[in-house]
C-alpha cells in the first residue's frame, strides 16, 4: 500500500514530497491499518443490519458535524441510494423509527460522547437493532471520529513543518 | 448491581457491558481469529467479547491500537499515555482514563501529574512540555477540533519532533475512537 495514496494522507494534503513524509513513513503500519479500518467500517463484507449506503451517509454526516468538508466529500464518493438523506444534518429520520434512533445516536456520540447513557443503547434496541448492529454502528461512529482527528492533526502539522 | 463510577480515578474499574458479549463457544472462525490478536490475553475480557460481535473492525483495530500505544521510537510511552488520558478526560470515559492514568503513573513513578489533570483538566499545573501536550490533545479531542497551528508551534518550541507530534495526534485520535466504544457500550463499576 502507498501510504501517500491513503484517504488520510490525501485529505490532509500530505504527499511523498511533504516535509512530513519521513514522519509518516515511520508510521506506515499505522497508516495501512487506518486504511484497512476504513474498509472494515465503511465497506465491510459482513454488513449486518447497516448497509454500505447507510454507513457512507452517516460517515458524511459525522464529518459535517465536525466541520470537516474534505472528508465529507470523500464519504460522498461512497454514496449509493439512501446515503444523501442520512448525510443531511437537517434530517432527523422523519417517520422511520429505526433511522430516527440511528441518527439520534450518531449525533449524540459524535458531538457529546460523554452524555451517552445506558438508555441510549436501549433506545437503539427498541428501534430494532440487535447487539451486533449496535457494536457495528458504534465502531463506525468511533472510527470516523478517529479518522477526522488524524486528518485535522496532520493538516496542522503540515502548516508548521 | 453497584452504581457506575462517576469520578476520575486511577483505580481501574470493572467494565460492565451494556450489550450481550459474544459467547466464546459460539464464536465463528473469523471472530476467534479477530480475538486472537489481542494483547497477551490469558483470559478474554468482556470488552473484547463485545467488540468481537463486529470481527472485521476488531481484526484491524487491535494491531492498530498496539502499534500506536506501544510502537517503537517516537513519543515516549508516558507521553503517549498522556494523549490517551487527555482524550478520555474530554470524553469523560472513566474506564479509559483510569487505565491510562495508572499506566502513566507506573511509567513516571509519580502521581502528581495525573492528580492535577483529574482535578483541573486542561488547566492542570504541570510543566510546560506536559501542558503543551495536554492542551493540544484536549483541543483535538473536542468536536469539532479546536486545535490550531499555534498549538503545534508550541509543541515544537517544547522540543517535540514532527515524529513525536504525529504520535501524539495518533494517541489522542485513537482515544476519540476507544472512548466512543468504552463509554458508550459499558459502565465502569467498582472492582471486587
Amino acid at each position: 500500500m502507498d501510504i501517500f495514496e491513503t484517504i488520510v494522507a490525501k485529505a490532509a494534503g500530505v504527499s511523498a514530497a511533504s516535509p512530513l513524509a519521513g514522519a509518516l513513513s515511520l508510521r506506515s503500519d499505522i497508516m495501512e491499518l487506518t486504511e484497512n479500518s476504513h474498509q472494515a467500517s465503511l465497506r465491510p463484507n459482513q454488513l449486518g443490519g447497516l448497509s454500505h449506503a447507510e454507513r457512507a451517509g452517516l460517515a458524511c454526516r459525522i464529518a459535517k458535524r465536525n466541520n470537516e468538508p474534505v472528508l465529507a466529500r470523500h464519504y460522498e464518493t461512497l454514496f449509493s441510494v439512501g446515503s444523501q438523506t442520512l448525510a443531511d444534518t437537517g434530517f432527523d429520520g422523519g417517520d422511520d423509527a429505526r433511522l430516527r434512533a440511528i441518527i439520534r445516536h450518531t449525533d449524540l456520540v459524535t458531538l457529546n460522547p460523554k452524555d451517552a447513557k445506558a438508555e441510549d443503547v436501549s433506545a437503539l434496541r427498541s428501534a430494532g437493532l440487535d447487539d451486533p448492529d449496535i457494536v457495528r454502528l458504534s465502531e463506525l461512529i468511533a472510527f470516523v471520529a478517529y479518522q477526522i482527528r488524524v486528518v485535522a492533526g496532520l493538516r496542522l502539522m503540515a502548516e508548521v513543518a | 448491581m453497584s452504581e457506575p463510577i462517576k469520578e476520575f480515578t486511577t483505580k481501574v474499574p470493572f467494565w460492565q457491558p451494556r450489550v450481550t458479549p459474544l459467547e466464546l463457544d459460539q464464536a465463528s472462525d473469523e471472530q476467534l481469529n479477530a480475538m486472537k490478536v489481542t494483547v497477551s490475553n490469558t483470559k478474554i475480557g468482556e470488552y473484547t467479547l463485545v467488540l468481537a460481535l463486529d470481527p472485521e473492525t476488531l481484526q484491524q483495530r487491535t494491531p492498530l491500537f498496539n502499534g500506536i500505544m506501544y510502537g517503537r521510537g517516537g513519543l515516549s510511552r508516558s507521553e503517549t499515555e498522556l494523549g490517551a488520558v487527555a482524550a478520555s478526560v474530554v470524553n469523560q470515559c472513566i474506564y479509559c482514563a483510569a487505565v491510562h492514568a495508572d499506566r502513566y503513573n507506573q511509567l513516571t513513578k509519580s502521581e502528581t501529574v495525573m492528580d492535577s489533570i483529574f482535578a483541573d483538566g486542561a488547566d492542570a499545573e504541570i510543566d510546560e512540555r506536559q501542558k503543551a501536550l495536554l492542551e493540544f490533545a484536549t483541543k483535538l479531542s473536542k468536536c469539532p477540533s479546536e486545535a490550531t497551528k499555534a498549538d503545534v508551534e508550541r509543541l515544537v518550541e517544547n522540543s517535540l519532533s514532527m515524529g513525536e507530534i504525529l504520535d501524539l495526534v495518533l494517541s489522542a485520535s485513537l482515544f476519540g475512537w476507544a472512548n466512543r466504544l468504552m463509554h458508550v457500550l459499558g459502565d465502569p463499576l467498582p472492582q471486587d
